[in-house]
């Protein structure tokens, strides 16, 4: 199984998709897609802890328990943050994040 | 070549092009419809690795769940024919700067450490497995994060309805519940 696929090559992947989300959470300036890349980063974790279980660790299944929790909390925050973009967009009919910048009247 | 490694290259470029599109596309449906293909073939990835069940978890709760939730407030939020305006060169050049001398450090720790296996036979993910680890309370069992996990999602979705319900309960409903 897996023969010939060396673990770095799992973990430079995760890497990439990383910094790309990193990168769109800095350039991004709608939330939703701010939101996006957060989903990017947290799966690229996913990957990395499977990862590292299938090769490093084989006899036990810690990894998959982490990424299912992950997963989890990442349903809750999209569902959390998805609720708060809604309501900016109903009292400030936009969802820039330079045009939102007053938190309260 | 092996099939597993030609497997592994699709899969791969498919999360390296759909990710960096899905930061850079400048239509917002296009976007999320790229992280959808990222997910997808994580979940690819997932198979190769052999976890068959946080595969099918990842494709129904994130392709299925997230993704369709996504595409639900961009519809509810934005102009779909609406293109984002372009972002000043100043500013993606060093968030790029940024990144990429991030990636650069990550990637040759990576390739530098040396990762030692434990050499121990493999254990199978089957679902009996899974389900009395998750609700095992003795050695490698998971019963503790579990249900705090339950709670949060619990706590998410009332959340979630209080912050997106049409304003809050006015002065009358409030005083006609304490009569």
């Amino acid at each position: 199984m897996n023969a010939g696929i060396p673990l770095q090559y799992f973990l430079v992947l995760a890497t990439i998709m990383f910094f790309t989300g990193i990168y769109g959470f800095l350039t991004r300036r709608n939330l939703i897609t701010i939101l996006m890349s957060t989903e990017l980063i947290l799966n690229s974790v996913n990957i990395n802890f499977m990862a590292f279980n299938r090769y490093l660790f084989p006899h036990k299944l810690d990894g998959m328990f982490f990424s299912l929790f992950i997963i989890a909390v990442a349903a809750a925050e999209a569902a959390v943050a998805i609720a708060i973009i809604i309501n900016i967009y109903r009292r400030f009919t936009t969802i820039n994040v330079e045009d939102v910048d007053e938190m309260k009247f | 070549m092996t099939a597993n490694q030609i497997m592994f290259l699709l899969f791969s470029v498919i999360v390296v092009v759909c990710s960096i599109l899905t930061v850079t596309s400048r239509k917002i449906l296009r976007a999320a419809v790229y992280l959808l293909f990222v997910l997808v073939s994580t979940s690819g990835l997932y198979f190769m690795l052999n976890y068959q069940f946080l595969a099918a978890v990842q494709l129904t709760l994130y392709a299925g769940g997230i993704v369709v939730l996504i595409i639900f407030s961009i519809l509810l939020t934005s102009h779909i024919s609406q293109k984002f305006e372009p972002i000043g060169w100043k500013k993606s050049a060093f968030s790029a700067l940024a990144v990429i001398a991030g990636a650069i450090v990550t990637i040759v720790t990576i390739l530098d450490f040396r990762f030692a296996a434990s050499g121990k036979a493999a254990v199978e993910a089957d679902m009996k497995l899974i389900g009395k680890s998750l609700l095992g309370t003795g050695f490698e069992g998971y019963a503790l994060p579990f249900e705090v996990i339950s709670i949060l999602l619990i706590a998410a979705m009332v959340a979630a309805i209080v912050i997106a319900k049409k304003g809050g309960p006015s002065r009358s409903d409030s005083q006609t519940l304490k009569q």
